[in-house]
């Protein structure tokens, strides 16, 4: 525990949606307060964590997702049909709706998350690949963000007693 | 329980994983080695989560208990 290396966790983020974004900077964040280094290698829509602004309007879709609770917690058997999550702004009142739990519960927005994550040296790799496909460039991205590809992040994860693919 | 001076007390009621553990974190790096931090909470996994955390951080949880929906851990930095 004292004189061994300290543990490491190499984590993939690669979605981009409100409720996905959550796991890998909570996992992060707990790796770091156990004084473990912790990497998160950012792919694909992922990578819009790190985006300066559209990190700031995540959102979750009730299409395709029958997991998503019911409008009235007093009738569980009461879904939305599926249907229904297609008309407009059914994905912003989704998201308004996750974003309720979250501050009700006192979880930290995504931004600050991510804020802890900055404050906890947490290593933030931005999916070079990704950027070059989606046209995002590196002045859109937070500043802690390092544009690295796939060798970077295998390189850092080979040496992670912990990895995984969100 | 024998008598641990008690240096500050965290109060994170109402707050779900991963808060209190990092407020924890961050209170043991602002605390002198040997400091005894009381560590309030109402998430239920912070009852395994404080055993990890002993485990993987060698920081000693001295005390635990419980009371009311309130956990109480006392917790000691190491080093």
């Amino acid at each position: 525990m004292t004189n061994e290396r300290p543990k490491r966790l190499a984590l993939v983020a690669s979605k981009g949606t409100l409720d996905q974004a959550y796991p890998p900077l909570i996992l992060a964040t707990t790796a770091a307060a156990m004084g473990w280094e912790a990497g998160i290698f950012f792919t694909f829509y992922g990578l819009n964590l790190l985006h300066r602004k559209r990190r700031r309007h995540l959102q979750v879709s009730p299409i395709g997702n029958p997991a998503m609770p019911p409008p009235l917690h007093a009738l569980p058997m009461v879904k939305v049909p599926n249907l229904l999550g297609t008309l407009p702004g059914m994905t912003a009142m989704a998201t308004t709706m996750m974003k309720g739990w979250m501050s009700k519960a006192k979880m930290p927005s995504v931004e600050e998350m991510l804020d802890m994550c900055v404050e906890a040296d947490v290593r933030l790799f931005a999916c070079a690949t990704t950027m070059g496909v989606m046209g995002i460039r590196q002045e859109e991205l937070i500043p802690q963000a390092q544009c690295a590809g796939a060798t970077t992040f295998l390189d850092y994860a080979a040496g992670a007693d912990v990895s995984l693919f969100v | 329980m024998s008598a641990v001076e008690i240096t500050s007390t965290l109060d994170c009621t109402g707050l779900v994983c991963p808060l209190p553990v990092i407020k924890l974190s961050k209170a043991i790096k602002a605390a002198a080695p040997g400091a005894v931090i009381e560590l309030l909470a109402t998430d239920p996994g912070a009852v395994a989560d404080l055993e990890a955390f002993e485990r993987r951080t060698g920081h000693r949880v001295l005390a635990r208990s419980e009371s009311n929906g309130i956990f109480r851990f006392v917790v000691q930095r190491a080093k």
